[in-house]
């Protein structure tokens, strides 16, 4: 009775206004595209379209895109969260251009960024070559395509991660030291619960745009079938074969893939959230 | 006074007269020829060539404008509506891709003399300076410890000709077994270390990268970049027997119908035969198909035996369904 009341006097006007523009424009810009991939799916058999979808290669293309995608978001989650401590925490020289150079990921073409990877990792680049006779191959291999992710993912936790950093105040920590904390365990106990949902935002962010990275990638993969190929990569070349139905196919099991699993991430952060409301 | 008016009317009629030749200029007929990669400078300076022919001889001034990139990626893009009205593609299969969707003609390659292909290539070897691998022949790319660099043949146009150069030489070489041939084809790509999506980007890998010790690529564009790249770093080598590559032209009858080109588009593509054309093609390293221009730039082209792609294939729909695509002779390299 008294919930019905709440709800049919919001305190904020224009709600029937905005989530109706929100429908409407979430539809033209992401739904609508979207759906067009699974129309043209749907113009495949059952059969075909899971002979589409998992022939040998593509699967293993799966498990290089998510697997090198998911372990680039982790690997960006530890480093992203070192280098937003270090930005908010710390003064030092040239902070600024520190600042700066973080969103340039962002802003550099991914072909440039392939293409830049490659020739300081192939075997005469500026780091291959010393890598090399060691026997490290990065270039062309999947551990590029790990690189390339890293890097083009690391602007998304730092982002995400510091203005969180930069609300805690750092009197709670000294309020925990004071309760008798050693220097751990406010780490542990009193700063990562307040950081978990941010760190966890930038993960998936990182993530999600690591699996669907494409420019980068194939200078520094090696493409080869069953090795080094991503599964963007394979859906370009159905396109290239003019097997546009194989393609979207592919696609598709790429968004329900990738929906799921920021799914699963975005409900961890919900649990998480819940759990440090609970703490305090 | 009156002088006065005359001048203004005088400026008056100037103007009309520059609006309507700026008008006449905005009505100038176009073509637009949707073209692969490393015919750029081919039809720069053929297209030159043919406007002061059409200007000649019919005194139309006309615009053609180019496109280039890689050969299905062109025709896909003419199959959602860019509108080309001729094609000059790497391989008859991406204008039959074209011709699939109802926008060329079904007979398009019998229009033109030649199988519609007014010049040819083949494929040859840029191996590192000396050979020190000392590659010869198809059959030195197999072994053990030579490094292959070819594009893949599923994205790639001239790819697909390497590996159809490959199949066939050991198709012919070992009296037409194809187990034979099929284990030549699994040897030859375990010695591709990388296999990139274009030719452009195979050569930045060969040649940048310092990645393996040969490349494969068009006749043509290995021996511009013989001469761009100098000799010093390089050689080149002709393999003795090799394909016929056919990159072939069509107009495009949808576009070239609306668009009311038809004219103008099927004589671009007839001066590709004419001896000026000829020359040109030959000039930027395409063999010639005119026996006479052929004779006169024949020091220029290393001489090969040539098989076609029905000797060993058929056509293309079927090469691409038995070898490219997927579960095809190619996927089953990989997957062993």
């Amino acid at each position: 009775m008294l919930m019905a009341h709440v709800r049919a006097h919001r305190v904020l006007p224009g709600f029937g206004l905005s989530l109706g523009f929100t429908l409407a424009y979430l539809s033209l810009i992401v739904l609508i595209p979207l759906s067009a991939v699974f129309l043209r799916t749907s113009a495949l058999s059952f059969e075909a379209f899971w002979q589409a979808v998992s022939s040998p290669r593509v699967v293993a293309s799966y498990r290089l895109s998510f697997g090198a995608s998911l372990l680039a978001a982790a690997i960006n989650t530890v480093f992203g969260f070192l280098l937003a401590w270090s930005l908010v925490r710390y003064r030092f020289p040239g902070k600024r251009i520190v600042d700066a150079l973080i969103d340039l990921p962002f802003a550099l073409p991914t072909a440039v960024a392939g293409i830049s990877l490659t020739a300081l990792y192939a075997q005469n680049g500026w780091l291959g070559q010393f890598l090399e006779p060691l026997g490290i191959k990065i270039a062309f291999t999947p551990v590029g395509v790990l690189i390339a992710l890293i890097f083009i993912g690391l602007p998304f936790v730092v982002r995400t991660v510091q203005p969180v950093l930069e609300d805690l105040d750092t009197e709670i920590e000294e309020a925990a030291a004071c309760l008798g904390a050693g220097r751990l365990q406010t780490v542990r106990r009193v700063v990562l619960p307040t950081l978990l949902p941010a760190l966890l935002t930038g993960f998936a962010l990182a993530f999600a745009r690591a699996v669907g990275e494409y420019g980068s990638v194939i200078f520094i993969a090696g493409n080869l079938p069953m090795v080094s190929e991503i599964t963007p990569l394979i859906i370009i070349t159905k396109l290239e074969q003019y097997d546009y139905t194989g393609a979207t196919a592919v696609a598709a099991v790429m968004l329900v893939v990738s929906f799921l699993l920021l799914l699963v991430i975005n409900g961890l952060q919900g649990w998480t959230d819940r759990r440090s409301a609970r703490v305090r | 006074m009156i002088v006065g008016c005359l001048g203004r009317w005088a400026a008056a009629a100037g103007i009309g007269i520059l609006l309507a030749g700026a008008s006449v200029a905005h009505a100038q007929t176009t073509l637009l020829n949707v073209s692969y990669d490393p015919t750029r400078e081919l039809y720069q300076e053929f297209n030159r060539a043919f406007v002061k022919h059409w200007k000649e001889k019919t005194g139309e001034v006309v615009v053609i404008r180019q496109s280039h990139g890689g050969s299905s990626a062109q025709a896909r893009k003419v199959i959602d509506g860019l509108d080309a009205d001729v094609v000059t593609l790497a391989l008859a299969f991406d204008v039959d891709a074209i011709a699939d969707r109802g926008m060329i003609a079904n007979d398009w390659q019998s229009r033109l003399p030649k199988n519609s292909s007014p010049y040819t290539s083949t494929l040859a070897f840029l191996v590192r300076k000396g050979n020190p691998k000392g590659i010869k022949d198809w059959d030195d790319l197999i072994k053990p410890g030579v490094a292959v660099i070819t594009p893949n043949p599923k994205t790639s146009g001239v790819a697909r000709w390497n590996y159809l150069a490959a199949w066939g030489s050991a198709l012919l070489g070992s009296g037409r077994d194809e187990a034979k041939a099929k284990d030549f084809i699994a040897r030859l790509y375990k010695n591709v270390p990388v296999l990139d999506t274009g030719a452009r980007g195979a050569t930045t890998t060969f040649i940048e990268r310092g990645i393996g010790d040969v490349l494969i690529n068009w006749e043509n564009e290995i021996l511009l970049a013989g001469k761009e790249l100098g000799k010093d770093k390089f050689d080149i080598v002709v393999p003795p027997t090799s394909i016929l590559a056919e990159p072939t032209v069509s107009v495009v009858d949808k576009v070239a119908d609306r668009r009311k080109t038809r004219r103008l588009a099927e004589a671009y593509l007839e001066h590709l035969y004419s001896p000026e054309g000829q020359e040109i093609a030959a000039k930027h390293y395409y063999r010639p198909s005119d026996p006479s221009v052929a004779a006169k730039f024949a020091s220029q082209f290393p001489p090969v035996s040539l098989f076609t792609l029905a000797e060993i294939v058929g056509d293309w729909r079927t090469a691409n369904r038995v070898h490219f695509a997927d579960g095809g002779v190619f996927d089953q390299v990989y997957l062993k």
